[in-house]
C-alpha cells in the first residue's frame, strides 16, 4: 500500500491472509474457556489452600498468554521492528518492582493488623488462619 | 518488498526517518496507550493491595452469579463470559476492519466498523444491567446485631461471612421498625414500602420467613469503590471508543481516507480499541477469576 508518509522507511507487504485472525480468536476463546473452567472448578470443589493459590497462578499465567496474543497479533506490535517492540516492553517491566511491592505491602498491613488489632483479628477471622495466607475462603 | 533486504543496514537514529519504522501519530497512541496502562496497572494493584490486607474478601463466584432474566438462578460468572466474549468478537471485527484497510476496501472497513460499534455497545448495556442488577439489589444483612437489606455500593457491602440459625433469630428480634419494612418488603414485593410502613412491627415480623432468608455479614467496604472504579473507569474507555469508532466510521464513508490514500486513522483507532480488550482481560482477571 502507498503511504504519503516519509518517516515510513519500509512498509509491510499487506497479506490477503486472515487465517493468523482466526488462529488468534479461537486461541483467545479457547484460553477464556480454560480460565472459566478453573473457576468454576474452584467454586464447585473443595481444594486445600495451596491448590486455592496455584489454580489462581495458572489463570494469571493464562491471562499473561491473553495479553501477549492481543498485543502481538491483533495490535501487530509483533510485526514492528525491534526498536518499537523494545521501547514498549522495557518501561513495562516496572510492572515486576509495582506488583511485588505494593502485594508486599498490603500482606504487611494485614500481618500488623492481626498482630496489634486484637478486636479486628478475631471479628474477621473464625478459625486460624495460617501466616503466609493472604486471602481466606469458607469462614463459615 | 525490495527494501525489505536493506533493513539490516538501515541506520535506525542517524535521524531523517521514524527510528521505530512507523509514523508518529502511530507511536504516539502506542505511547499514550502505555501511559495508559500504567493508569489501569495502578487501579488494579492498590485493589489488590487492599485486598491483600484483609483477612476475609467476597468469592466472586457469590458476587456475580445473575443473569438478565433468569431471576435468582445461581449462575456464578456466567454473564460476565459473555461479555467478555463480546469483547473478544468486538476486537476480532476490528482486526477486520484494519485488514480491509489494507487493502484500501472500504466497504469492508465499514461492514467491519460497523459491527465493533455494535459490540461495544453490547458490552457497555451488559455493563449497565450489571451495575442496576448489584446497585438495587436486595441483600439480607446484620449490622450492629440488628438486620439490614442492602445492595452493593460504594459505602455498603452485603458479602461479608455467612450467618445462621439463633444469631439471625436474635438480630431479628432487635430489628427497628425501619429494618422490618425493608426485610418484608424484600420477601413481599407486591406489597409497597408505604403499605408496609403502616403495619406495626408483629405484623411485619409474622410476614418475615427467616428460614428463606440467606443472611450475611456485611463485607470490606473497600470492594464497592474498587469494582465501580476500575470497571467505571474501563466503561468509560469502551465508550469513548466507541465514540472514536463512529467518528472513524463517518470519516470513512465521507471518503476521507479514500482521498488520502491510506486507513492509516483506522489502525490507531484499532490500537485504541484494542487496549480497551486488553484491560478488560485483566479486569475480569482480578475481579471475577480470581
Amino acid at each position: 500500500m502507498e503511504h504519503t508518509t516519509s518517516e515510513v522507511s519500509f512498509h509491510h507487504e499487506p497479506t490477503s491472509d486472515k487465517s493468523r485472525i482466526w488462529k488468534t480468536t479461537i486461541i483467545l476463546s479457547v484460553i477464556t474457556l480454560i480460565e472459566l473452567g478453573f473457576g468454576f472448578l474452584m467454586y464447585f470443589t473443595e481444594f486445600p489452600h495451596w491448590l486455592d493459590l496455584f489454580i489462581k497462578g495458572v489463570i494469571v499465567i493464562l491471562s499473561l498468554a491473553k495479553a501477549f496474543y492481543i498485543v502481538s497479533i491483533f495490535m501487530h506490535l509483533g510485526d514492528e521492528i525491534k526498536n518499537m517492540i523494545m521501547t514498549i516492553i522495557v518501561p513495562l517491566s516496572l510492572f515486576i518492582w509495582f506488583i511485588a511491592a505494593f502485594l508486599w505491602d498490603g500482606n504487611s498491613f494485614r500481618t500488623l493488623r492481626n498482630r496489634y488489632d486484637t478486636y479486628y483479628k478475631e471479628s474477621s477471622q473464625k478459625k486460624d488462619i495460617p501466616k503466609t495466607d493472604t486471602t481466606t475462603h469458607n469462614l463459615d | 518488498m525490495a527494501h525489505v533486504a536493506a533493513v539490516k543496514e538501515q541506520k535506525w537514529w542517524a535521524g531523517g526517518k521514524s527510528p521505530f519504522n512507523l509514523e508518529y501519530g502511530k507511536v504516539m497512541m502506542w505511547y499514550f496507550l502505555m501511559s495508559d496502562a500504567f493508569t489501569f496497572g495502578a487501579f488494579l494493584i492498590s485493589y489488590g493491595t487492599i485486598r491483600f490486607s484483609q483477612n476475609y474478601w467476597p468469592d466472586p463466584n457469590v458476587v456475580f452469579n445473575a443473569f438478565p432474566g433468569a431471576g435468582h438462578a445461581n449462575l456464578p460468572l456466567a454473564f460476565v463470559s459473555l461479555m467478555t466474549f463480546i469483547l473478544i468478537i468486538s476486537s476480532v471485527t476490528m482486526v477486520l476492519a484494519v485488514h480491509a484497510g489494507h487493502h484500501n476496501d472500504k466497504k469492508g472497513v465499514v461492514k467491519w466498523m460497523i459491527w465493533t460499534i455494535v459490540g461495544g455497545i453490547a458490552f457497555l448495556a451488559c455493563q449497565a444491567w450489571e451495575w442496576t442488577h448489584m446497585i438495587t439489589a436486595e441483600h439480607a444483612v446484620i449490622a450492629d446485631g440488628q438486620l439490614d437489606v442492602i445492595g452493593q455500593t460504594v459505602r455498603v457491602n452485603p458479602w461479608g461471612v455467612d450467618v445462621h440459625g439463633a444469631v439471625v433469630t436474635d438480630a431479628l428480634a432487635k430489628t427497628q421498625h425501619e429494618g422490618l419494612v425493608k426485610l418484608a418488603h424484600m420477601q413481599n414485593h407486591d406489597m409497597s414500602f408505604k403499605q408496609l410502613g403502616a403495619m406495626t412491627d408483629t405484623q411485619l415480623k409474622g410476614m418475615i420467613n427467616v428460614a428463606d432468608m440467606h443472611v450475611r455479614e456485611s463485607g470490606p467496604v473497600a470492594f464497592g469503590g474498587f469494582f465501580y472504579g476500575i470497571t467505571g473507569f474501563h466503561g468509560f474507555h469502551v465508550l469513548s471508543g466507541v465514540v472514536i469508532n463512529i467518528i472513524m466510521l463517518i470519516m470513512t464513508q465521507k471518503n476521507v481516507f479514500e482521498r488520502k490514500g491510506h486507513y492509516l486513522m483506522i489502525e490507531k483507532a484499532g490500537l485504541y480499541w484494542h487496549f480497551v480488550d486488553l484491560v478488560w482481560v485483566f479486569v475480569f482477571l482480578c475481579f471475577y477469576l480470581i
